[in-house]
């Protein structure tokens, strides 16, 4: 039985204000080899999404009275999330493996809730 | 039904014996549920104090607890929705394994309670109390006295590391080739802390004997378990070789009595050949391309002391080149600062000085007081005596344990008054 994870990819933002035309498609073939490696190792993507910069975010916190609606990310961070990857595995020691591989510094594995049927 | 005496002492040995073994397969059954595992295992015990008295204390234990906690799991099963639907083919007549195999499959679920207990996805505070708890069964307050923290925040870290594993679908296995050598570490590391937690303590009692015991127990299952590693003979040989000169370390008044101090006829020799044999069986298993590790080499450091009939014969070359050898397996500045002190006595205090002061730089050391308590007994060697006590004073204002306040306040009286060379 798999359980599903999250890989949340953090990056330091300030690496990626000016990144060239040729240095987007290496790192998006970077990312294209890693889905096949993940597919070869027996587990499978269920979805991923590279994201817009943190300066691009808007942040709802409710709680009290009306919601606030505020410019940013919710946490300020010196790293970004950038990205993240849905993916089943086997156990956490394949989820981990897989993460090792990606291409990006600082990933973090959360296992997902499972709530659909 | 009160448990006679002689029912109480068959269910603590068991305790101490076969938790560990009981709860390990009783965890596999249950495709690593520990915390359902360790409830049925918990159970066990109390069913064995409660029936053992009128029924007779079973000639096996270990099998008899097992198989009691199995049923209690599959009990549970049977009973609740959830774990039926988790578990759909547990309740077929031919689920649990066919007797013959027992033995060798028992042997390897205490492995994989071991590995998943130390798994460096776990906190390494973590780490420690589970495996103390699940594979020890220490119970939780005597975890948290020894790591000096309440009962609660002891007991809330157990559970919350149980839920990770649970959660998280942390394997119960253990790891793979690729893996083993980091993993072993892993597990060795938190042994020898559970071994060294149980060496220092606040208040009068220098020697926690249930840690350090179950620290030697669970050691030598390592090493019976993977004869073949070097580095867990290692730890078993430190482990024996420096509880052998546990009844030294300490005087009649409680007070800790310095290796060079120690009456070394009350250091037990049995246990210092065990230390020795293990050390050469490691270093065979070792060569010029695959080097003894940390622990193998200093349990090579801790056979040189115990081979000196007394502190003057010590062959402080011989353990200089161990720490040479230690700090490239294991470069850490606190290999660095028990070097020099090595170094001081093989050379000079002078010499010794020198490279512990360069060690002092490091941001690592700051709060450990051997540093300065090492650099106050050189002084102190050097005739160098008002920064000796502000060394003695230094170290102090860093260590809680009483037993090394006693000594170090000793040290302190004597320079002060002009002594102590």
């Amino acid at each position: 039985m798999a359980t599903r994870y999250m890989f949340l990819i953090y990056s330091d933002e300030s690496a990626m204000t000016d990144v060239t035309p040729e240095q987007w498609d290496k790192m998006l073939q970077a990312h294209n080899a890693w889905g096949e490696s993940v597919a070869a190792a027996g587990a499978s993507i269920v979805s991923g999404e590279a994201l817009a910069m943190s300066t691009t975010a808007t942040t709802i916190r409710k709680g009290g009275g009306s919601p606030v609606v505020t410019d940013g990310p919710f946490a300020e961070t010196k790293e970004g999330l950038g990205g993240y990857y849905v993916v089943d595995c086997a156990d956490l020691d394949q989820a981990l493996a897989l993460a090792h591989t990606l291409p990006a510094n600082t990933v973090e594995v959360r296992p997902v809730i499972p709530t659909g049927p | 039904m009160t448990a006679t005496p002689e029912v109480t002492r068959a269910v603590e040995k068991a305790h101490r014996e076969e938790w560990g073994l009981v709860l390990a397969a009783v965890a596999r059954l249950l495709d690593g549920d520990l915390a359902t595992a360790e409830e049925c295992t918990q159970e066990a015990f109390e069913a064995g104090l409660r029936t053992w008295g009128e029924r007779g204390i079973p000639t096996r234990p270990g099998a008899w607890l097992t198989t009691t906690a199995r049923n209690r799991a599959l009990d549970r099963v049977r009973r609740e929705k959830a774990l039926r639907q988790r578990y759909p083919d547990l309740l077929r007549d031919d689920a649990v394994g066919a007797p013959g195999e027992e033995d060798d499959v028992v042997i390897d679920d205490r492995l994989r309670l071991v590995f998943t207990c130390c798994h460096p996805a776990l906190a390494e505070e973590a780490r420690i109390a589970l495996t103390l708890r699940l594979v020890c069964g220490l119970t939780t307050d005597e975890i948290a006295r020894a790591f000096l923290v309440p009962e609660p925040t002891m007991a809330a870290r157990i559970t919350r590391a149980k839920k990770k594993i649970a959660t998280a679908h942390i394997p119960y296995r253990v790891p793979g080739d690729d893996d083993l050598a980091e993993r072993l570490d892993g597990v060795l590391t938190v042994i020898h802390l559970a071994f060294t937690a149980g060496h220092v303590t606040t208040g009068a009692v220098l020697v926690r004997v249930d840690l350090v015991e179950r620290a030697l127990d669970l050691a030598r299952v390592l090493a019976v378990l993977m004869p073949d590693e070097p580095e867990t003979l290692g730890l078993l040989a430190l482990l024996e070789l420096t509880d052998a000169r546990r009844a030294a370390r300490v005087d009649a008044d409680g007070a800790l009595v310095l290796l060079e101090d120690q009456d070394r006829s009350r250091w037990d020799r049995a246990q210092i050949e065990r230390g020795d044999a293990l050390v050469v069986r490691g270093l065979r298993l070792t060569s010029a391309a695959d080097p003894p590790g940390r622990f193998l080499l200093q349990a090579c450091i801790a056979g040189e002391h115990a081979a000196a009939s007394t502190w003057a014969t010590t062959d402080w070359q011989a353990i200089v080149l161990l720490y040479d050898r230690l700090l490239v397996a294991w470069p850490s500045p606190v290999v660095r600062v028990n070097r020099a002190v090595a170094v001081s006595f093989d050379v000079g205090p002078e010499e010794g000085l020198a490279l512990l002061d360069a060690c002092a730089a490091d941001p690592a050391l700051r709060s450990w007081h051997y540093l300065p308590a090492a650099r106050a007994d050189l002084l102190r060697r050097l005739g160098r005596r008002a920064e000796a006590a502000t060394a003695y004073r230094a170290a102090l204002g860093l260590v809680s344990d009483g037993a090394e306040r006693v000594y170090l306040r000793t040290r302190l009286a004597e320079v002060e008054a002009g002594g102590g060379s």
